[in-house]
């Protein structure tokens, strides 16, 4: 056993908080790291940065721009990454589509798409879950049916996060409505957001931010090459996909980020004339959130060092489990240092409210999402309890 | 970095676990042998020494087997996963840990080949009633006597204080700070009181009076290594929860899946379940944070801040696990015949003797403004 990172690792280390830090533009890493929304430029402005230096896609297969790294290389990639506020490559480019592509479609797929996508030239939504369809994903209704060499889609999908940036979208649809179990009769399709009969509607969330939108399919006529992988074989993909979105999913350096943010203000803030930090109260508090996140980091490392094969270890669902309340619990705690100063969200000129007082309760109303998404904590404690205590 | 353990450790956990479940597989073995004093198996406890267990951590010069800190954790965890009441990390990892940190090469040599052999079982006599988890001593004062010393006051409760034939103690120096003295069981003034613990181990009060002992080591203030010897013990503790709370854990799913009502087995309602699933994410961070400890003490890192975060997080997670053990397997939890709640019982004392969740989080919150973010791999741990 050994605790300190090897010295090629800790060089790779080094190399990669050196890139992280001076070659991703500061303004975008303070926008992250005042809790700001980056912009779509400042996504696809990072995102072609780190792809030119090979680092948006390093999990992805060697031939198609992946590094061949190990688990730990890929950890320590992004822990220092988010560390470092730089806005993370595209999910629903990288962890989602991409791998899904190389892993199941065809060699003209894969060269239409694979490197536009690596270089976020091509910007991907997911369009999964529907209003009847959220956990049970396998319910969805969205039906695409065969017209001569084109699917006829119509439907429904929701929760399609940043699909008002996107230029294609991922879509799971029915395609055999009488297959017996719903899991089978799926397939997924790819297609632009400006094909007619797509319509996009923003939904407005509780920090007034629109990141998540409706989209409406009415008779859209997607071309059948246009299909990734096999007919009726979509579940395939979708678990394959969900598989990859759980990784990373525990946020240690994100939550640690928060954490050191959460400090500062702390000391800043007066309270009974000393600095909040030095209240008993708050010093365990942060004393605890971060014993925890000092567990969650160590197990986190366990698992990718014991993942094989790219799969996620099924303790992997410990790590969105507590990985998602540990975020929360940052986000209340900012909350609560801005105390009477968090409610004026919406302050603009000739206010004294500082910024970060201003984002801190709609933030912890929008990570209120983290326990929601990539599988529900509910779902993750079906896993944990059927899966690894077999229940 | 490598937490993974090497094949002689994993042979050692076989052989640990073989020699263990013999002893206490049945639940109602251990419940018979701690109804009576000493409250441990004597022929159990010369196995271990067969073994070289009780040497595990000391140098081979004496008599022990030179291992580090992973083997001590391989064998607590063990330990703690059939709750043998054996004291190893009391009369070996603590008092025998002090013994040879502080001792002279004399002292070791008496001492720890003894303890290696299972001749002798000392215990470290440093609680004092009225104070808690300090490292220092003032209700036992020692005073300077011709050429040696003598010893004055109370100490309670000393782990297996009645059994002991050693006992290192600690006491307050004339001129200021604690020092550390070994009394033989048998010296003149010392008094033993012995009683049974709710988790079946076994304390005593004991008391000096005039007691004639003996400075351990150069002499001088040891609180700095009193400090320390209590972070190991407490890194060995971790361990020890993390056994106990797997089997608490397993013990639970078992049961919720052959118990029935309304029917049907307990897996069928997810309220249990997902209670289950809970104690799970508790288990495996524990586990982490554990190992992570005896690994900074291999690293020689800052053993004393790692040993709170693991008692921390082994506190908040023992009882969460300890208590939900209980309320899931319904009454039968609560009884003596019953094994899961003696896991919750030994758990519960574990947290109490060198320092309670509450302890170890004042502790670190009184250093959370000097440093921005933690890496585990880095310093002060690595």
């Amino acid at each position: 056993m050994q605790l300190q990172l090897s010295p090629e690792l800790q060089a790779f280390r080094e190399e990669m908080r050196t890139f992280f830090t001076t070659q991703v533009p500061q303004e975008i890493r303070d926008k992250v790291a005042a809790r700001r929304h980056p912009t779509k430029q400042d996504f696809v402005t990072t995102q072609q940065i780190l792809n030119a230096a090979n680092l948006a896609v390093p999990h992805w297969p060697v031939e198609y721009g992946g590094r061949d790294w190990t688990p730990l290389q890929r950890h320590i990639w992004r822990e220092e990454m988010q560390l470092a506020h730089v806005p993370e490559p595209l999910a629903f480019n990288t962890s989602m589509i991409g791998p899904v592509l190389a892993q199941f479609g065809n060699e003209e797929q894969k060269d239409r798409f694979l490197a536009k996508t690596a270089n976020l030239d091509i910007w991907w939504c997911q369009g999964f879950s529907e209003p009847d369809a959220g956990s049970d994903l396998a319910g969805l209704r969205t039906t695409a049916v065969q017209d001569g060499d084109e699917w006829v889609v119509n439907g429904q999908k929701t929760w399609t996060t940043m699909g008002q940036h996107a230029d294609w979208i991922f879509c799971l649809a029915r395609t055999d409505p009488t297959a017996e179990k719903k899991q089978r009769g799926i397939s997924m399709l790819v297609f632009p957001m400006d094909t007619p009969g797509v319509t996009l509607r923003p939904i407005e969330l509780l920090d007034g931010g629109f990141e998540v939108n409706e989209v409406f399919f009415e008779d859209v006529r997607v071309p059948s090459e246009n299909l990734i992988g096999e007919v009726n074989k979509g579940w395939d993909q979708a678990k394959f996909l969900l598989g990859n979105e759980r990784v990373g999913i525990a946020r240690v350096g994100g939550t640690k980020g928060m954490l050191a943010l959460a400090k500062e203000l702390a000391r800043e803030t007066m309270y009974n004339g000393a600095p909040l930090l030095e209240d008993r109260r708050y010093s365990s508090r942060i004393a605890e959130i971060e014993n925890e996140l000092v567990a969650l980091e160590l197990t986190a490392l366990r698992v990718v060092a014991n993942s094989a094969d790219g799969k996620p270890h099924p303790a992997s669902s410990v790590l969105k489990l507590k990985g998602s309340v540990l975020q929360q619990e940052v986000t209340e705690l900012i909350v609560d240092i801005a105390g009477p100063l968090s409610v004026a969200s919406f302050a603009e000129e000739g206010s004294d409210v500082p910024d970060w007082a201003r984002v801190s309760a709609p933030e912890y109303l929008n990570y209120r999402k983290v326990s929601i998404y990539g599988g529900s904590n509910e779902v993750q404690r079906v896993i944990i309890s059927g899966t690894i205590l077999g229940l | 970095m490598d937490f993974t353990y090497d094949s002689e450790q994993n042979d050692l956990r076989e052989a640990v676990a073989a020699l263990l479940t013999r002893a206490y597989g049945d639940s109602e073995a251990r419940r018979k042998v701690t109804k009576t004093d000493p409250g441990f198996d004597e022929k159990v406890w010369t196995q271990l020494a067969e073994m070289g267990l009780l040497g595990l951590p000391f140098a081979e010069e004496h008599g022990g087997m030179g291992a580090g800190p992973v083997e001590v954790a391989i064998v607590a965890e063990e330990i703690g996963r059939v709750l043998a009441p054996e004291p190893f990390i009391e009369a070996v990892v603590l008092a025998g840990g002090l013994i040879d940190a502080v001792g002279t090469d004399a002292q070791k040599g008496e001492f720890l080949e003894a303890v290696a052999g299972g001749t002798s079982l000392p215990t470290f006599a440093h609680a004092e009633i009225g104070t808690r988890w300090t490292p220092t001593a003032s209700a036992v004062t020692a005073t300077e006597a011709g050429d040696g010393w003598t010893l004055s006051g109370a100490k309670e409760p000393v782990p297996h204080g009645a059994r002991a034939d050693v006992l290192v103690v600690s006491a307050a120096l004339p001129g200021g700070g604690t020092g550390l003295f070994v009394v033989q069981g048998d010296a003149t003034g010392l008094s033993r009181t012995g009683y049974r613990n709710h988790d079946g181990t076994r304390s005593a009060n004991v008391r000096f009076d005039g007691t004639p002992a003996t400075q351990l080591g150069t002499g001088g203030d040891q609180t700095q290594a009193i400090e320390r010897a209590q972070a190991v013990a407490r890194i060995a503790y971790s361990h020890e929860s993390v056994g106990a709370m797997d089997t608490a854990l397993r013990t639970t799913t078992e049961y919720l899946k052959t118990r029935k009502q309304f029917g049907v087995t307990l897996n069928k309602f997810q309220a249990l379940n997902f209670r289950a699933a809970d104690m799970y994410v508790s288990l495996e961070l524990a586990r982490s944070i554990a190992l992570w400890a005896s690994v900074v003490q291999l690293s020689d890192g800052d053993v004393v801040t790692a040993a709170d975060r693991a008692r921390l997080l082994t506190s908040r997670t023992g009882r969460h696990i300890g208590k939900d053990a209980i309320q899931l397997h319904g009454g039968i939890g609560v009884t003596a015949e019953y094994k899961v709640g003696h896991y919750t019982s030994r758990l519960t004392a574990i947290d109490h003797l060198l320092g309670d969740g509450d302890f170890a989080a004042d502790r670190l919150a009184a250093k959370v403004g000097s440093y921005p973010t933690v890496d585990p791999l880095g310093a002060p741990y690595a």
